[in-house]
């Protein structure tokens, strides 16, 4: 295992992370390796930690007054905790998906370029084309190529998630972050976004915290299983879900805990 | 007994919040029941568009007062949205929680301030800054502005921090998750989705400045004039009301509540556009 687990390429990797809010000290040195092109899996109970380490991978913890980190976060060969690196640009190769879809109160075309405007870009046609090219990377452009001025919250919540992906497959990103993409998706929806997902982990790097077991075992490739702020066993997913090394991994994974 | 209990007290509130509106409808019946009559009898265009103003002979032709009024009012807009904005902008997006839990109660104590406190200042202050710097009689519409753009502040920064703060988190997040700095989420988004809400206090801000009667007076001059620049001594609606109702009889006396009834028709426009564009933020939700 650990000899093809070298053989890709570490896109990201989290060596020694430390996080506080406050004085809660919410995750507990933790490591993990994120492997390119292929979909990580963060799983563990309510509060456990999973969707804080997953906001640590583009920083979206700086928002919260009072964090602090400690430990390295690599994305290639550069800490994105150093002092070279611009959180923006970060957010830009490492973007996110949230819980509740959520598109901006604009028009769908004005969501799916608004990466591309933040970024400076003002070429109409070229924005016309990265709009269609990301909304048919999100598998949703058949449905909106006729209303694309149309408002994104009128969309239903599926669409809106989709929408969210569409608008960060226009920034070009090298990581996706989702955290719990499909909570508030029906079962449907959910099979439809997770088809996607394994679409896009040929061209992206992709990391998930979810809540549900089978979607982690059914879309990913690795496997972290987290309690308490700790990262206890982090592992291929066949190896996680059938024979897990740690007691407390198959008591969540059998369902007797969480 | 309980129960009793309960429909007397419904009667009593019932009884007090019925003797408030119904006040509120005399007064509204008063005014225009002493005004409309006096428009109807000078005639409406006269009445609007007359400069002529003087009781004395029989003329009332408020125009001045009613440029005045827009003049005071637009000044008020210039030097008070902007800054008002400004500052919501900074407490609820840049400022420290505990610094804006402790900055917009004060800044809603500042509504608080008797009118002829802040007239006081703009007479003793502000009236002879503009006249050593700027020139003119100093109480000028330029002061009015001012001093009223000062007092829509709380107004305009109050019911601006509560629409910003408003705005769901996840609006900002996703922008600055897409690489955006909190300055393009504010103007981009955030200002965007709150932008009804902004509006509607500076119209309701716009609401309190053309009602203001007492710093007004004390600091606009009271001249009735057309005003041909900002440093001309000027008199507003309220402020013809209040400086000439002590003497006025008659016709006079009507022609001032009918001065009345046009501000009153102005800020009811002025309100129902703010409580539409309030009603558009909630309803979005």
């Amino acid at each position: 295992m650990a000899n093809t687990m070298a053989e890709i390429k570490n896109k990201m990797r989290v060596e020694g992370l430390d996080l506080y809010y406050g004085k809660f000290h919410a995750l507990t040195s933790v490591s993990m390796p994120v492997q390119e092109n292929k979909i990580t899996a963060l799983i563990g109970p309510s509060g456990c930690g999973k969707s804080t380490l997953l906001r640590c991978l583009n920083r979206m913890n700086d928002l919260i007054p009072g964090t602090k980190v400690t430990g390295q976060v690599m994305l290639d060969d550069q800490d994105i905790y150093g002092q070279a690196m611009e959180v923006t640009d970060l957010r830009k190769r490492v973007g996110m998906v949230f819980q509740r879809p959520n598109p901006f109160p604009l028009s769908i075309y004005e969501n799916v370029v608004y990466g591309l405007k933040v970024a400076g870009f003002r070429n109409r046609k070229m924005m016309d084309e990265v709009a269609e090219r990301s909304l048919k990377g999100a598998w949703m452009w058949d449905y909106v190529k006729d209303k694309l001025d149309q408002s994104a919250l009128e969309l239903p919540l599926d669409q809106q998630q989709r929408l969210c992906i569409a608008r960060l497959l226009a920034i070009e990103p090298e990581v996706i972050l989702m955290d719990e993409p499909c909570s508030a998706l029906d079962p449907i929806a959910t099979m439809k976004v997770e088809e996607l997902m394994l679409e896009l982990a040929k061209n992206y790097t992709i990391v998930i915290v979810t809540h549900n077991m089978q979607q982690a075992s059914r879309v990913s490739d690795y496997t972290g299983y987290m309690l308490l702020g700790k990262m206890i066993e982090f592992n291929d997913t066949r190896v996680i879900f059938t024979k897990p090394k740690e007691k407390l991994t198959e008591e969540y994974i059998s369902g007797k805990y969480g | 007994m309980k129960l009793v209990g309960e429909k007397g007290v419904r009667r009593i509130l019932m009884t007090v919040a019925f003797s408030a509106i119904s006040a509120l409808l005399l007064i509204t019946l008063f005014i225009i029941n002493e005004g409309l009559p006096f428009i109807f009898r000078y005639g409406l265009k006269d009445f609007l568009l007359s400069s002529d103003w003087n009781p004395a002979a029989g003329k009332f032709g408020i125009f001045p007062m009613i440029t005045a009024s827009l003049w005071v009012t637009f000044g008020a807009m210039i030097t008070g949205a902007p800054l008002g904005v400004a500052v919501a902008i900074f407490l609820s997006e840049y400022a420290p929680r505990p610094m804006m839990k402790v900055v917009k109660p004060t800044i809603e104590l500042l509504a608080a301030i008797p009118s002829v406190v802040y007239g006081f200042i703009g007479v003793m202050v502000l009236a002879p800054f503009i006249r050593s710097y700027f020139g003119g009689p100093g109480l000028s519409l330029l002061a009015g502005s001012i001093i009223l753009g000062i007092m829509i502040l709380p107004t305009v920064i109050s019911i601006s921090i509560d629409s910003i703060m408003a705005v769901p988190r996840s609006y900002r997040e996703g922008s600055l998750a897409l690489g955006a700095t909190t300055w393009q989420t504010i103007h981009m988004i955030t200002i965007k989705a709150s932008k009804s809400g902004i509006i509607a206090s500076i119209i309701l801000g716009l609401g309190r400045a053309v009602g203001e009667t007492m710093a007004v007076i004390m600091v606009a001059g009271n001249s009735v004039n057309i005003p041909h620049s900002a440093l001309d001594s000027v008199r507003t609606l309220t402020a013809n009301i209040a400086l000439e109702m002590s003497y006025a009889t008659g016709m006079h006396r009507q022609a001032l509540f009918a001065t009345g009834v046009v501000l009153f028709v102005g800020i009811i426009i002025l309100n129902s556009i703010a409580s539409v564009a309030l009603r558009k933020r909630t309803s979005k939700r």
